[in-house]
């Protein structure tokens, strides 16, 4: 392995470190929004996309990334930001879905012909995370942040967070 | 040079439609009818925010020297603003709101989805992006519509208002400013007057759920929002928004 290759492949280790700031449990990583790290004219460069146009969260993750980079001797960082191809929930990786349903977030479910305007379609069987019952309905499209809908379960009759398709 | 003239308009045309709603939507703020839907305004608002940071940073490079999202936001003049006058009305009451919204977004999600193809490829970025994000306008909306509509005789009633007082505003979403004549002459766009057939038909099948009658009689549609022409409330607007940044010019925190 050349030098470069050793450190992307540090910089990606480092970056497992750093998480969502509003759903702590998932890292950058887990979220699918490092397209690629590269290095270009000995600048380390991190390419990233955002997962909401208006997510507040982005410039923390962008912030959290140079800090733990800064942290752990990495110098000359820049950070791109890419909005080509979307982000979509279906980059979210295996470990990410599997850490937010622990955390009581219903992973998102693949992205399906559910992301249509129509109203009052059918909606999406989302299981609860904390009985696993499908038994549940929609509170609310919106939540507590851009990324999030309300549902309620109708068994264990717990409110709980859907991270929805994207 | 013209054509990035033209460009730089229409950035910032979309930019504009994007932050002057979302700022509207934003009064809402602490004051929706039950906490979910508080929230689900506001969600909508920032969603909105987020496209007019990106449409403005875009135009900000197109333009180059020290120009800034910032500063388009915040040093513009009422007269340089070029949103659409439905964007800039009253919020209203909860009709007026989810009426608006409803004609917007259908609007926007025709509009992101026929610029998710242009040849631009910055502008073919942002609203492929963005086209996820109003999809969800879209529907919660209609919903509401709907709820609203066939609801009670009061809710029906404040619909049937709300259509009379934004209806004169939907014209000009689809009639072509200078510089959106301009772009579509050299391929980047292919026009707003192309999707106004599918947009009526959206209308449409909402309204007739929701047991509304389109205005068969379209009467004067006003126009000018987006060559800077406004009605009055843009600039109550802007005085809020550009407060301070007007008192303490630049100042960061």
């Amino acid at each position: 392995m050349d030098a470069d290759t050793i450190q992307i492949k540090a910089a990606w280790k480092i970056l497992e470190q750093v998480a969502d700031p509003e759903v702590p449990v998932l890292t950058v990583i887990d979220l699918g929004i490092i397209r690629h790290i590269d290095i270009v004219e000995h600048r380390l460069q991190i390419t990233i996309t955002p997962t909401y146009t208006g997510c507040p969260a982005m410039d923390v993750m962008s912030m959290g990334i140079r800090m733990a980079l800064l942290e752990n001797g990495f110098k000359h960082i820049e950070i791109k930001q890419v909005l080509s191809p979307a982000w979509t929930t279906d980059w979210m990786s295996e470990s990410g879905k599997q850490k937010l349903k622990a955390y009581g977030i219903a992973p998102p479910n693949t992205t399906q012909a559910v992301c249509t305007p129509q109203s009052f379609q059918q909606e999406e069987s989302i299981q609860c995370p904390l009985c696993n019952s499908y038994h549940t309905q929609l509170i609310s499209q919106f939540g507590s942040t851009a990324c999030k809908a309300l549902y309620k379960c109708d068994d264990c009759k717990e409110p709980f967070d859907y991270f929805k398709c994207h | 040079m013209l054509h990035t003239d033209s460009l730089i308009h229409y950035t910032l045309h979309l930019a504009d439609n994007a932050l002057i709603l979302s700022q509207r939507n934003s009064e809402w703020c602490g004051h929706g009818p039950v906490l979910e839907q508080d929230i689900a305004i506001t969600n909508i608002s920032l969603d909105l925010l987020g496209q007019a940071r990106n449409f403005y940073q875009y135009a900000a490079i197109l333009i180059g020297g020290t120009a800034s999202e910032d500063k388009l936001a915040y040093h513009r003049n009422e007269n340089e603003f070029k949103n659409c006058l439905l964007a800039e009305q009253p919020k209203g009451d909860w009709a007026v709101t989810i009426l608006r919204q409803f004609i917007f977004s259908a609007y926007q999600y025709l509009l992101y989805r026929q610029l998710a193809k242009s040849t631009d490829h910055q502008l073919a970025a942002i609203a492929s992006k963005a086209v996820k994000e109003v999809t969800y306008h879209l529907r919660w909306s209609s919903e509401w519509v709907i709820r609203l509509g066939d609801g009670t005789a009061e809710s029906h009633a404040r619909m049937v208002n709300a259509i009379q007082d934004l209806w004169m505003f939907t014209g000009e979403l689809f009639l072509p400013a200078p510089y959106e004549t301009e772009i579509q002459n050299q391929g980047i766009i292919t026009g707003v007057e192309k999707l106004q057939q599918e947009w009526i038909t959206t209308i449409e099948n909402t309204f007739s759920e929701a047991t509304l009658a389109l205005p068969t009689d379209t009467g004067w549609m006003q126009t000018g929002g987006k060559t800077g022409r406004h009605t009055e409330y843009l600039g109550r607007i802007l005085a809020e928004l550009q407060y301070m940044q007007r008192i303490y010019p630049n100042c960061e925190w």
